[in-house]
């Protein structure tokens, strides 16, 4: 600070409490409704402090499910995000890693047309073209299949970009040294590649994670099986039949859940999450 | 574009972007031919037969008032979700770059909200505003004598699906705010109050100014996560409703094709909004990453 004026000073912690505040209230809200029972949130004002029905509430919902919206277990539908969010952040930097080697460290023909044909990707989000790509999985039968799930999303021109990016300040005298001691290309990208792109895989992996759990459309469409629900979509449901009954603690209950996962990969590896993601923008 | 140094191999390459391009062939290209395809074409519902109709498809969309509304409510609806989500997100990052003590707290709790999906979101602002038990509403009717029902009350609807998106967005802006106002010197700032210029001048004629690239970048993001990214908070909430007041264009899409079954007109739906897509991916290419430079 550059010159001491008390009252800038108190002024900026105004500023950010009230910001906290602000981001910090709805999950405060959500967290304090979903220990209390249903008929305690019927009445108006809801209590703002936490209530002694969390582990029967969360008990429910982890091995029961909210009956009223088709009873699927919580712990189905964690997994079923937990193996989507894992495929496609997988999926996404294994063929990204291999399509940026070979556009950067290789000379072949057609290489611009490939990369120009992944750059697209980038400007065509699934909201976007969602009917002719249901229709597209749909003859591939691949309706209500986890491959279903994954598969179509793991196309990426963000990582690629990434990874070439990175590979492109990788000096030309590692490349000649690995080649002078006849490594072949497989062999320099497994042994000095890969060692090298590790904090940047890592730090792709948080964002990508994030993207894969927090799927909506994509898994509202194509599952129609409960047995593969995730639970982001899956509260959906919730609030749908929830307008008449009291089970906003459960719909709350649910949206703390499907928040903690990604959240908690956030607040445990901050840095690496703030690297992937100012770098992935760029 | 390409190292000096390169190994060499006939098929290797070709092996090794295989899949990526599997993927976008069959998954992205595909479809948006197809889309471009049935955009010119009139199905029956049943999918039995379809008429070549030429531009009729778009016709329709551009005679239709609910149409052009839509385009309207995204507009109302992207423009107040960047300015908010910018506006608090650039307050909060000056603050926390000049706090010193507490100030990894301070980005610790206000970053988080980023790893929320936006379906949640939606659903946490939606319980908080609901008109009979939600504790928002409950304070407006209180203190301000408001009657709140997005139910009923379009405006109202709006308004609530723009502060959950933009209450998810903040996160992201910060992070990038904070970094473009840590990458500016401070002899800078250091300098302008040796010439006796108060903090407020100092930021609105060297911080703003040298912040504009990641304002400019930032703009265009979040526009595209407006328009594109927020179908979740509207489908987990209003569903569109009351009345089409929240029918943003991206959800248009969806309901003319799988509520409605409209085929060609969520196909035409899909080619304006690839059009509006592409065009906002060049703006930023082309001239974002170049031209507001310092």
């Amino acid at each position: 600070m550059i010159e001491n004026r008390p009252f800038l000073k108190i002024l900026t912690h105004v500023v950010l409490i009230s910001g906290v505040l602000f981001l910090c209230f709805p999950v405060w809200m959500a967290l304090v409704a979903s220990t209390h029972t249903g008929e305690a949130l019927a009445r108006s004002p809801i209590p703002i402090w936490f209530g002694d029905e969390a582990i029967a509430n969360y008990t429910q919902l982890l091995t029961g499910g909210v009956p009223a919206a088709g009873g699927v277990p919580l712990s189905t539908m964690m997994l079923n995000s937990l193996i989507m969010a894992l495929g496609i952040t997988i999926g996404k930097i294994v063929i990204s890693l291999l399509s940026a080697y070979a556009i950067v460290f290789f000379r072949f023909p057609f290489r611009m047309l490939f990369f120009w044909l992944i750059f697209v990707t980038l400007m065509l989000p699934v909201e976007v073209r969602i009917l002719p790509t249901y229709d597209v999985v749909a003859r591939l039968g691949m309706l209500n299949s986890y491959s279903g799930l994954i598969i179509p999303l793991i196309a990426s021109a963000t990582a690629t970009f990434l990874f070439r990016q990175f590979f492109l300040t990788i000096p030309d005298e590692l490349v000649e040294a690995a080649r002078i001691d006849r490594a072949g290309p497989i062999r320099f990208f497994w042994d000095i590649l890969l060692p090298l792109s590790k904090t940047n895989i890592a730090a792709l992996f948080i964002i990508l994670f994030i993207y894969g759990w927090n799927q909506y459309l994509w898994p509202f469409i194509i599952t129609t099986d409960t047995d593969l629900y995730t639970i982001v979509m899956g509260i959906q449901r919730m609030t749908n039949v929830g307008e008449g009954l009291p089970i906003w603690h459960l719909t709350m209950g649910t949206a703390v859940l499907a928040m903690l996962p990604p959240v908690l990969v956030v607040l445990v590896m901050q840095r690496l999450f703030v690297k992937g993601l100012v770098e992935s923008e760029k | 574009m390409q190292k000096r140094v390169f190994f060499r191999s006939w098929w290797l390459p070709y092996v090794l972007v295989a899949p990526q391009i599997a993927v976008t062939l069959v998954f992205f290209i595909w479809p948006a031919y197809q889309a471009l395809e049935s955009s010119f074409y009139l199905e029956d519902a049943f999918g039995f037969s379809r008429n070549f109709v030429g531009w009729r498809n778009f016709e329709e969309l551009f005679g239709d008032a609910g149409y052009l509304r839509s385009f309207r409510t995204t507009l109302i609806f992207g423009l107040s979700v960047t300015i908010l989500s910018m506006g608090m997100a650039l307050g909060l990052a000056v603050c926390a770059n000049r706090v010193i003590r507490s100030s990894a707290a301070y980005r610790t709790l206000l970053i988080w909200p980023y790893a929320v999906a936006p379906a949640l979101a939606g659903v946490l602002w939606f319980f908080m505003m609901n008109p009979s038990l939600g504790i928002v509403a409950y304070m407006l009717e209180s203190t301000f004598g408001m009657d709140w029902n997005h139910y009923v009350n379009g405006n109202q609807a709006l308004a609530l699906v723009i502060v959950a998106a933009a209450w998810k967005q903040v996160s992201y802006n910060f992070l990038f705010f904070l970094a473009g106002l840590q990458s500016i010197p401070k002899s800078l700032i250091e300098a302008a109050a040796i010439d006796r210029a108060g903090p407020v001048r100092r930021f609105w004629s060297i911080v703003f100014p040298l912040l504009s690239p990641t304002t400019f970048f930032l703009l265009v993001v979040n526009l595209v996560y407006a328009f594109f990214d927020t179908f979740a908070i509207i489908h987990a909430t209003t569903s569109g409703g009351p009345a089409d007041a929240t029918s943003i264009l991206v959800y248009k899409v969806y309901s003319t094709g799988f509520v409605g079954q409209d085929y060609g007109s969520s196909a035409a739906q899909s080619v304006i909004l690839m059009i509006m897509v592409i065009a906002m991916t060049f703006f930023q290419f082309r001239f974002i990453d170049r031209r507001v430079n310092y």
